[in-house]
């Protein structure tokens, strides 16, 4: 079995470290578990270099996602993932689901539980919602975002892609721009980025920075609320998208401001490292917290990231369903 | 009705400074004697409770409460808060008017004190609302809610938001010496927040309730107790910012009080972290984080914040502890953080949770029980409850101090099984409650005796 498997795909052979059935955050990954799925990532991003990008790894494994939440990449990523390694794929959206019923979350995923998922893939409005779930059924649950908590599969994305361009992570200076209060993107690239040793710098207005974030609950980071400081000399630059509610709801006098004062423009980005890389979440507001000139310009590495995102999602449903226990 | 010796134990009556070993005899279903053994009984027929080694106190009262009916009875009814009260030591209890209808009519009124009566087991003395429907909008008819027997008036759950509306209420409340009861909360700084805004609710992605927004509405209801002249009392008080309010505006003799939960003087933020969580690291979360039964409004705050209830307690700044029970369904619960029920249902485990305060040196028996008999008694205007008076109603709780306990909230009369406390040993527990004379609940380790 397992010899198959390797000529399916060459993937590391310390996959045997491998213990986890969830993957809810990365606050709780080693530097060696995300090594080994960087280094899975590797092999599938290889699989994904064949004229035919498909290997029967998970054939008869059934992957559900549950997203509760509007999603078009992470949902689509997951979907592709699954499919390339051969899983079958049910999408849930909460309409036209029981969710929206009024069926409970529990019960819901209970009920997926019982139509043979194998693994359950949960985009959340709601922070904690795939903790809720994971302790109550026995299939492993990826979070693929919930509310302003986690997305560990985006910040497993985002260092692979800085490991891809600058050989390693630890080291590099990270620069994280904008909502950080709302965002999980920027919570779970705390955790990963820390973790792999890189100096993470977050800069933003203090109505967008949360309370409390700093050690010892929180690996060391560092606040620069100017960004032409904080951007200079940096490895990785890194915008968040910036929802136009945060202005309606009085966090922000104007967008105008915020463009002034936190907008990534290519004047910012020259303060950086020549060589340095723009990464985003995604969706962009091109012309608020990025320009066009620099979302598409020569430093952005943000297409490869939705490419390296399908890669990161089959590593882990093979961890966690293809690799032999 | 045979009388009812209680022989042998520590008597601690905070309403006469008494602190002995002595007996205490009901009879009639009120107080008859206090004397010590040996002595001449003024009754010849009773039964014994032998209490040696244990607490024996006026009976507790809890002035917030919540027993959800009429209109929430998959929650919790009067039948069975009542008896969780007497579980908890609670002889009396005030019940919040957020029911459905609320209490804001003679009506609503009568209808629980009907209940009570034909239903309930300890004494319930309703709070009415401050304004219709709690809508804020509106002042309650307060002479027709008083000669209806409430004891106080609150829009519990909902503060009062129209400082306008707030100060003629308790202008008006004068007429009738009732004490306004506010939920102190503005409204636009917690909006949408679930737990405490601090170091918890970042790590978690949960919207916090900042302290601020308690103190905000503290202070604007001790300036108006200040400007009225009237009896304004702060309900579940949580941060060290109000009780430095209210030391303040006592200190210049404005006629406020205030009470605090069990649960705010013994938990903290990181109770929404979920049992197992080791407070010596910060990661990872446990799988058992967005813990719902620590869901609690006002949030649980900082260990300093639980430092300085304490302290206000000592020194009087805060008069009262209260339970605010809060019963939930599972339902209400068992679902994601953000859309579960606000509150612990903590009647049945207030006394062994503050004895742990006693036991850690913190608290002093004497001033515990003062706090849940003869404090509570004197804000609702009922010196006859909540004391050991020779002619006071035989209202009595008897505690064992040092019995330890696992908190199995599947055991709980309450409906309301929603406690973060579940499976913790807890060092204290009620042993009897009395009632009028009545042996309304007692532990089934203690044992009656026939005497004389």
């Amino acid at each position: 079995m397992r010899t198959t498997k390797q000529r399916e795909i060459a993937a590391p052979l310390e996959a045997s470290i491998w213990r986890r059935r969830h993957v809810l955050d990365l606050d709780d990954f080693t530097s060696e578990e995300i090594e080994l799925v960087l280094g899975t990532t590797d092999a599938m991003r290889e699989v994904l270099s064949r004229e035919i990008k498909k290997v029967p790894t998970l054939r008869g494994k059934t992957v559900v996602t549950l997203f509760c939440e509007p999603s078009t990449r992470t949902r689509v990523s997951f979907e592709q993932a699954a499919k390339n390694l051969s899983a079958d794929v049910i999408n849930l959206g909460a309409s036209g689901s029981s969710v929206e019923k009024g069926e409970s979350l529990i019960d819901t995923a209970r009920t997926l539980q019982s139509l043979g998922a194998d693994a359950i893939v949960m985009r959340h409005c709601y922070a904690g919602a795939p903790y809720l779930v994971a302790r109550h059924i026995d299939v492993g649950v990826i979070n693929g975002g919930d509310g302003c908590h986690a997305h560990p599969t985006q910040g497993l994305l985002d260092l692979y892609t800085i490991r891809d361009h600058l050989g390693t992570v630890a080291g590099a200076k990270v620069v994280i721009i904008g909502d950080i209060t709302h965002s999980r993107v920027a919570r779970s690239n705390i955790w990963g980025l820390s973790k792999m040793g890189a100096k993470v710098v977050l800069s933003a207005p203090p109505t967008l920075v949360p309370v409390g974030l700093s050690a010892p609950y929180f690996p060391e980071i560092v606040v620069e609320q100017n960004l032409d400081r904080a951007v200079d000399g940096a490895d990785i630059i890194m915008p968040l998208r910036l929802q136009q509610e945060r202005q309606k709801r009085g966090l922000l006098p104007s967008l105008r401001e915020y463009i002034q004062l936190y907008q990534l423009d290519a004047k910012r980005l020259a303060k950086a490292k020549p060589n340095a890389l723009v990464l985003h979440p995604g969706p962009m507001n091109e012309g608020v917290e990025i320009t066009r000139e620099v979302a598409h310009g020569a430093q952005s590495v943000i297409e490869e990231q939705v490419t390296n995102g399908v890669a990161v999602r089959m590593a882990l449903l093979y961890l966690l369903l293809g690799c032999v226990q | 009705m045979t009388a009812l010796l209680i022989a042998g134990g520590r008597i601690i009556d905070p309403s006469q400074e008494v602190d002995t070993i002595g007996d205490l005899l009901i009879a009639n279903g009120s107080i008859a004697w206090m004397g010590h053994s040996g002595e001449d009984l003024p009754y010849e027929r009773y039964s014994v409770l032998h209490a040696r080694g244990m607490i024996v106190c006026p009976g507790f009262i809890d002035l917030h409460c919540h027993l959800r009916e009429p209109g929430f009875e998959d929650k919790e009814t009067i039948a069975t808060g009542t008896r969780a009260a007497a579980r908890g030591g609670f002889t009396t209890v005030c019940c919040m008017p957020n029911t459905e209808p609320p209490i804001d009519t003679q009506a609503t009124v009568e209808f629980v004190q009907t209940k009570a009566a034909a239903e309930g087991a300890v004494r319930v003395l309703p709070v009415g609302c401050i304004t219709r429907g709690r809508r804020g909008t509106e002042m309650v008819e307060m002479g027709e809610l008083s000669e209806a027997g409430v004891v106080a008036l609150s829009d519990d759950g909902n503060p009062v938001v129209d400082s306008r509306l707030m100060r003629y209420a308790l202008e008006y409340s004068r007429l009738f010496d009732l004490v306004l009861i506010d939920h102190c909360e503005d409204v636009s700084l917690s909006e949408g927040g679930v737990m405490n805004e601090g170091w918890v609710s970042t790590r978690l992605g949960l919207k916090g309730i900042p302290a601020a927004a308690e103190e905000n509405v503290v202070y604007r209801d001790i300036a108006l107790a200040e400007m009225t002249g009237a009896r304004v009392h702060i309900a579940h008080v949580s941060t060290a910012g109000s009780v430095a309010l209210i030391r303040s505006a006592k200190e210049r003799g404005v006629i406020v009080t205030a009470e605090v939960t069990p649960h705010h003087l013994t938990m903290t933020e990181e109770w929404v972290m979920g049992q197992g969580w080791d407070d010596t690291k910060a990661y990872p979360l446990p799988l058992s984080c967005y813990e719902t039964n620590a869901k609690v409004n006002p949030p649980l705050r900082t260990a300093r914040d639980i430092e300085a209830l304490i302290m206000g307690l000592n020194e009087g700044v805060i008069d009262v502890i209260a339970t605010d029970h809060a019963p939930h369904t599972d339902v209400d619960k068992l679902c994601e953080f953000d859309i579960a029920a606000f509150g612990i249902s903590g009647l049945e485990t207030a006394l062994g949770s503050l004895l742990a305060l006693v036991h850690g040196g913190k608290l002093d028996l004497m001033t515990l029980i003062s706090k849940l008999t003869v404090e509570p008694a004197k804000i609702i205007r009922k010196n006859e409850i909540g004391t050991l008076k020779v002619g006071a109603p035989g209202d009595v709780t008897i505690f064992d101090p040092d019995h330890e306990w696992t908190v199995d909230p599947a055991a709980f009369a309450s409906k309301g099984k929603n406690t973060p406390l579940a499976g913790h040993r807890l060092k204290g527990k009620v042993m009897a409650t009395i009632v009028a004379g009545e042996l309304l609940y007692k532990d089934e380790s203690f044992k009656i005796e026939k005497g004389g």
